[in-house]
């Protein structure tokens, strides 16, 4: 009996070894990885199905703002173009507004800022797995694409940033026209009352409340509304979809 | 002399959703700790405050440079090295909260545990309501899950003969016992149903409609914790699951869960509880 329940027990962990590392090879295979990424269009439509498209992200009272908004990934990006900025106190920043609109544009921060202004207290979670709270004021990206007028057949928005990720990657980040429109959706130019901290994205950050922090791109240089973004970056849609992580980051 | 008949006692429903969940359960359980290791600490509450956390499994090295990894719950800390904390990759330290053995994929790898955690939690999610729709309609969960009353009374009697590693044998083991049947309703409906709804209370997207489920738990740090909580209980279910197999005749309850037939003995011992 000893014997037998050894060999079980000895079946169940060679069952169970075997088992990881299969996961393992299914998960450097372009198949396995291809079965495994369905679930990201299963996940989109069943929340968009069940949360309305104006659904608002909860928003808190100023005693839940966090003590410290933790900057995570870039936090100094290193090139030139945005280092002079910087020295100059973002005083000659432009963001840039072209692709498949009406009226291409090149903005100033207080040129934005007199398209509309929101202040919203909400909370970022991060796909590792924190959540930081935080007040940000900026100009709905909505009122922006009023401005400029998207052309039939955009769907999404691009966002370009001043920020090399890893050696000479430029970061980059797509959202749809839905998500864009979104209330929430925000040309982020402050944090807590205060001008965006360079950690945290300056002279101008996203805020896309319903998904993860990675699609809130920092340190915006340029904006292109496009039908498709398959001819941008490897074409998922952004850096780190570009790197394996799911372009709808709403869980 | 003992007289052994068999009786069918799992019908295939039962037996394909178990194996399905099998699978579930384990790579969910493995992913997960691919994913709590991007951050492997947890909160009470909507933020993950540094220094707050309830609990955390840190790398680092020591004062002679070796690596260390500690455990720490609350105030107090343990040294855990080799498995959590810090462990070794390919024969190379790292500093990981879960070691590689325990995660899918086996090296840090965020984005693709999350890939296999989201498929498996859709197969979960759609196992799950398959099983509770055919236990309704069928009458498995009023039958074999729901105890009676007759249960209830025995209940006192059934823990004195489980903590006694004492099985029922011939005609009572074809059905559950009191035990067997709160067990499987907890973990089915608390620990299963708890599961999905903290992992989908700590979607942004579903943040904007079902916050109250949010508010509900304490906050999306909360949320998180208690879909760790639930998934060490998951694991505690499974262990003692597994080990009531193994000491109730292991290879007949493998065969009544692979083919639905299941041997009885009717020997004395069946008499015992007449």
């Amino acid at each position: 009996m000893t014997d037998r329940r050894g060999f079980m027990r000895k079946t169940l962990l060679a069952l169970g070894g075997a088992a990881l590392a299969g996961c393992d090879r299914i998960s450097e295979s372009d198949t396995g990885t291809r079965v495994l990424e369905s679930a990201e269009a299963v996940t989109r439509r069943v929340q968009r199905f069940l949360s309305p498209s104006r659904a608002l992200a909860k928003e808190y009272t100023e005693a839940d703002i966090s003590a410290v908004f933790k900057p995570n990934g870039s936090t100094m990006p290193d090139t030139p173009v945005y280092q002079a900025l910087l020295r100059n106190g973002f005083a000659d920043y432009r963001l840039e507004v072209d692709g498949l609109v009406d009226r291409p544009a090149r903005l100033s921060i207080d040129e934005l800022k007199a398209l509309g202004t929101r202040t919203q207290i909400t909370r970022h979670d991060c796909v590792e797995g924190w959540s930081a709270i935080g007040k940000w004021t900026g100009t709905p990206l909505s009122a922006l694409l009023d401005h400029v007028g998207a052309k039939d057949g955009a769907r999404y928005v691009v966002f370009h940033c001043f920020d090399n990720y890893e050696a000479d990657t430029p970061y980059y980040e797509s959202i749809d026209l839905d998500e864009a429109r979104h209330p929430q959706t925000l040309l982020a130019y402050a944090l807590n009352g205060a001008s965006l901290p360079v950690g945290n994205g300056a002279p101008l950050r996203l805020r896309v409340e319903r998904q993860l922090g990675y699609k809130h791109a920092k340190y915006l240089r340029r904006i292109e509304v496009v039908a498709s973004f398959a001819d941008i970056g490897e074409g998922n849609g952004g850096y780190w979809e570009d790197n394996g992580y799911e372009w709808y980051a709403g869980i | 002399m003992t007289a052994t008949r068999l009786v069918y006692r799992h019908r295939w429903p039962v037996r394909v959703m178990h194996w399905i969940n099998v699978v579930c359960l384990f790579v969910l359980l493995g992913s997960g700790l691919q994913i709590f290791n991007a951050h492997p600490a947890l909160y009470w509450g909507e933020r993950s405050d540094p220094g707050k956390a309830v609990l955390s499994l840190q790398g680092g090295t020591d004062a002679q440079g070796d690596p260390r990894g500690t455990t720490h719950i609350g105030k107090h800390a343990f040294d855990t090295t080799g498995v959590l904390g810090a462990s070794k990759v390919n024969g190379e330290w790292r500093s990981r909260g879960f070691p590689s053995w325990a995660t899918i994929p086996g090296p840090g790898w965020l984005a693709m545990g999350r890939r296999w955690h989201f498929f498996f939690a859709w197969l979960f999610v759609a196992n799950g309501i398959a099983y509770v729709t055919w236990s309704l309609l069928s009458r498995h969960l009023a039958k074999d899950l729901v105890p009676t009353r007759r249960d209830w009374r025995g209940i006192g009697r059934s823990i004195v003969d489980h903590l006694r590693f004492r099985h029922p044998h011939g005609e009572e083991a074809v059905r559950y016992n009191v035990l067997q049947r709160l067990a499987y309703l907890v973990a089915i409906f608390v620990f299963g149903g708890g599961i999905v709804l903290m992992g989908i209370a700590m979607s942004p997207r579903m943040d904007a409609v079902l916050h109250w489920l949010v508010d509900l738990v304490g906050g999306r740090q909360s949320a998180r914790t208690i879909h760790f909580i639930i998934a060490t209980a998951f694991v505690a279910f499974v262990l003692v699951h597994v080990f009531e197999v193994l000491v109730s005749g292991p290879l007949n309850q493998l065969r009544g869960m692979i083919t639905g037939w299941y041997r009885i003995s009717e020997d004395k011992e069946t008499t015992r509880h007449d």
